[in-house]
Order: structure tokens, then C-alpha cells, then sequence
């Protein structure tokens, strides 16, 4: 039976995993390639790698962490951040990467999806969205969640499947950082109205919260940061958790 | 031991490579017939499209080249799907190794977690045949991304479940292949690429 997947996602900033909540407060937290062996070994089901990198020159550095990851690990890992055109997925691909993650740049140029899928296959695009719920609607967010876009979460989200991205990665940025579980509603009817699979992010605090988003929430895969980087939560006893809720995980 | 992966058109034959050398092998990725023909063991990766990679492996004959191997040769994904009779993406005639075919997966709405093409993500493989595809990985979490699959033939060395039960590897001869990514499928993985490479 297909596993429900747990991934960890590192934020890179100059080369160095770094944490901090909604991008304030950052500080450095490990190497990206020693957190993802570590985090391999535990038995995460994937990595996601964010460039939060602002400078062009520090991108280079980021390509060939990319590199560096792609040797040492054993499971798939996305790369995001910085991916505006072609050229910057098939450098990323060149280096190893299994999958991208593009955000902002699909909102601006929805066209960057089909690109993308069709010279690289869908399996490599997945499109992130960051929506925010207000007065009774999902707005999609870009830059990091700073600006408001005129799309609606559900029907952007359709557009992505229709132009070819292989997976959706979901953050309500009204759970983000607030450790009070993932917007099960949303992800549900999300999961729902698509063939692509769901990443849930945003909201992960305890272990609960992941087996109520893999069956409430009908999500396909679960991301976190803090909550691992900090070991509030450690992958092996998550997955033990949720084999007793019978939530197929691999061990 | 000589290692080549063939060269084709398709994305993050890296990996494969990366994944031989944490086994301490070295390989060489080339398209070259002399270098794949004198090889112990040769690696058809992929990650594309059927109808353009058969069109480019026909172009280079790299298509007949392949059929003729004597040696052990282990095609992953799409390269399994190349090694087989006929594919209903984009209605491709393969090599033709292997009998079975390559068929769409087709979603089944109201099954309950089985709604969504591609598969993609860990899942388990069963009723292992043997030889690469060791015993001791019965049942074991291996790595797919595929929205077409490998129908269930003779050939069938694994199987694994996903909307219906279809062919997770293939044996024939001195043809291998996987639906599974082996490169990307954790300790696993590794036996398996381990186990072909020591062949």
C-alpha cells in the first residue's frame, strides 16, 4: 500500500539550514547534508531544500549544494527557491535534484509549469502554494507570503494540475508556525478535487496532527521543520505513532 | 568491474551514478555502442516521455544495440518500459524484451486513497522471484513516480499494489528492470543495484 510520507524541510540560507518563524528571528541549525543523512537514517520519506537565499552569487553556492546532497543521499529531495525560468530547473536538474519547487514564479508566469513538465516530465514540478483564509477565502500569497495575488486557492490549485505539475505543496499561512495542527478543511477538499498528490505544511505541532491530516485531511504527505530540527518530535517515534492510528507509513 | 549507464535524453541519470559510486563502483554514462558492448554490467536509467526516447534510442540505434546484450542489464522506470513489448504512451512500440505491456494508470474515483496518478511515493513490493530481487526485501518500501505501469506477465519478479496489482520488477535472461527507482529507494534500493552490480 502506498505510504503516507513524512518530510522535513530545511531552509538554506548562505549554504547552512537555517530556522526561524515567518522569517523573522533566523538562526543557523546545522549542514544541509549532514541534517538530510541524519534525517535519511531516521527514516524520513523525503527532503525539501528552500533557497532563501537573496543574491544571485549565493545561488551558484546553492546549485552546488545540490550537488553535494544528491551524493549522499539514498531518498528524493526537492529544491526550491529562485527557480524563474527553465534554464534555473535544468541546472538544479543537472545537479541532482529529483523534484523543484516553484512558487512565485508560477503565479507571475503559470506558463513556467508547463515548461517545466514538458521538457522534464511532471513528476519533476511541485507547485507550492501559501494561501491565506480571510473572510471566507483562500487568497494565494507569493514573495514568501508577503504579498497578496488576485488567485483563489482552489481554482489556481486546478490550474497547476491542468498544466502539468506532478504534486501540490500546500501552507495555510494561517497555521504556519502555530503549532496547532495543519487546515485539515482545506486540504480535504483539496485532496479531494485533484488526481495530484497533497503535500500538507503549516501547523504541525504534535503527533496527532499528522495522523489527523493523513485522515481528515486526506493528505498524501506531511512536511514539518522546527518541530524536527528542534527534536520536538523525532521521524521514528512519529512513524510508530502512526502505524498504532494505522496510518500506512514505511519503516 | 565496468560500469555504463547509457546516455539517453532523459532527466537525473546523475543519481544512478551517485548511487553506484556510494557502493564504491565508478561507472561511465555514454551512448557510445563499443563502450556499452564491451561492459560487464550496463544501467538503463530514465525519467521522460516513451514516444521521444524510443524515437532517440531508434536515431542511435541504440534500440538493437540493447536487445543483443549478453551482459546483466537493469532498466529503472522508463527504461523498463523501453525493455518491454509496447507502451500506451503516446502508442509506442518498445524494444520488445519483455512480453508484458505498459499500460495507463487509471484513477478510480471512491477507492479510497487510490485516486490519484501518478503513484508517487514509497510503497511495498511483494513475491519476490529471487536472484537481484533478494528475499530478504520481501515486502519491503520501495520509491515509484509513474503514471503508467507494467502489466503482470511471466516476467513479473516483483509485485507491488497500486488501483490493481502490476509488475514492480522484471526478469528475463540477462534483462532486469524496476518500476521502483532503486537510486532514490534508501537501504533497499541499494541491495538491489548492490545485488545486480555483483551479478
Amino acid at each position: 500500500m502506498l505510504a503516507k510520507r513524512i518530510i522535513p524541510c530545511l531552509d538554506i540560507r548562505d549554504g547552512k539550514v537555517v530556522k526561524g518563524v515567518k522569517f523573522l528571528n533566523i538562526q543557523e541549525v546545522g549542514d544541509p547534508v549532514e541534517m538530510g543523512s541524519k534525517y535519511s537514517d531516521d527514516g524520513a520519506d523525503e527532503l525539501v531544500y528552500l533557497d532563501i537565499t537573496a543574491s544571485h552569487e549565493n545561488r551558484k553556492l546553492f546549485a552546488r549544494l545540490v550537488k553535494d546532497i544528491s551524493r549522499y543521499l539514498n531518498i528524493p529531495f526537492t529544491v526550491g527557491g529562485g527557480i524563474n525560468e527553465l534554464r534555473d530547473a535544468e541546472i538544479l536538474l543537472n545537479a541532482g535534484a529529483d523534484k523543484l519547487s516553484i512558487n512565485t514564479s508560477a503565479v507571475k508566469g503559470p506558463e513556467l509549469i508547463n515548461q517545466i513538465a514538458e521538457n522534464f516530465g511532471s513528476q519533476f514540478v511541485v507547485v507550492a502554494i501559501d494561501a491565506q483564509l480571510k473572510d471566507n477565502k483562500w487568497t494565494v500569497f507569493i514573495n514568501g507570503g508577503r504579498i497578496a495575488s488576485d488567485k483563489e486557492l482552489f481554482s489556481w490549485a486546478k490550474e497547476i494540475e491542468e498544466r502539468g505539475a506532478g504534486e501540490i505543496l500546500f501552507t495555510s499561512m494561517n497555521h504556519d508556525g502555530t503549532k496547532n495542527g495543519f487546515a485539515c478543511e482545506a486540504l480535504a477538499t483539496l485532496s479531494e478535487s485533484l488526481s495530484i498528490p497533497v503535500i500538507a505544511s503549516g501547523g504541525a505541532g504534535e503527533m496527532e496532527h499528522f495522523s489527523e491530516v493523513f485522515t481528515r485531511g486526506k493528505a498524501d504527505a506531511g512536511l514539518a521543520a522546527s518541530i524536527f530540527h528542534f527534536n520536538e518530535i523525532s521521524i521514528p517515534q512519529l512513524k510508530q505513532y502512526l502505524i498504532e492510528k494505522n496510518v500506512p507509513v514505511r519503516v | 568491474m565496468n560500469v555504463v549507464i547509457i546516455k539517453y535524453n532523459a532527466g537525473n541519470i546523475q543519481s544512478v551514478d551517485y548511487a553506484l559510486r556510494r557502493l564504491g563502483v565508478s561507472a561511465e554514462i555514454t551512448n557510445d555502442h563499443g563502450k556499452i558492448l564491451a561492459a560487464d554490467k550496463v544501467i538503463f536509467p530514465g525519467v521522460g516521455e516513451a514516444g521521444t526516447t524510443m524515437q532517440y534510442l531508434r536515431k542511435n540505434k541504440l534500440d538493437e544495440l540493447i536487445k543483443d546484450l549478453k551482459q546483466p542489464l537493469l532498466g529503472i522506470c522508463l527504461g523498463m518500459h523501453m525493455l518491454c513489448r509496447h507502451s500506451e504512451e503516446r502508442d509506442t512500440d518498445c524494444i520488445g524484451i519483455f512480453e508484458e505491456e505498459v499500460k495507463k494508470f487509471v484513477p478510480e474515483p471512491g477507492k479510497e486513497n487510490i485516486t490519484k496518478v501518478p503513484q508517487m511515493g514509497w510503497n511495498n513490493i511483494y513475491d519476490l522471484k529471487n536472484g537481484i530481487f533478494d528475499l530478504t526485501l520481501e515486502n519491503k518500501y520501495v520509491y515509484f513516480v509513474h503514471s503508467y505501469y507494467v502489466t503482470m506477465g511471466k516476467d513479473t519478479a516483483a509485485t507491488c499494489d497500486y488501483i490493481l496489482p502490476f509488475s514492480a520488477a522484471l526478469t528475463k535472461d540477462n534483462f532486469y528492470a524496476t518500476q521502483f527507482h532503486p537510486e532514490k529507494s534508501g537501504k533497499a534500493g541499494a541491495k538491489i543495484i548492490e545485488n545486480f552490480i555483483k551479478l
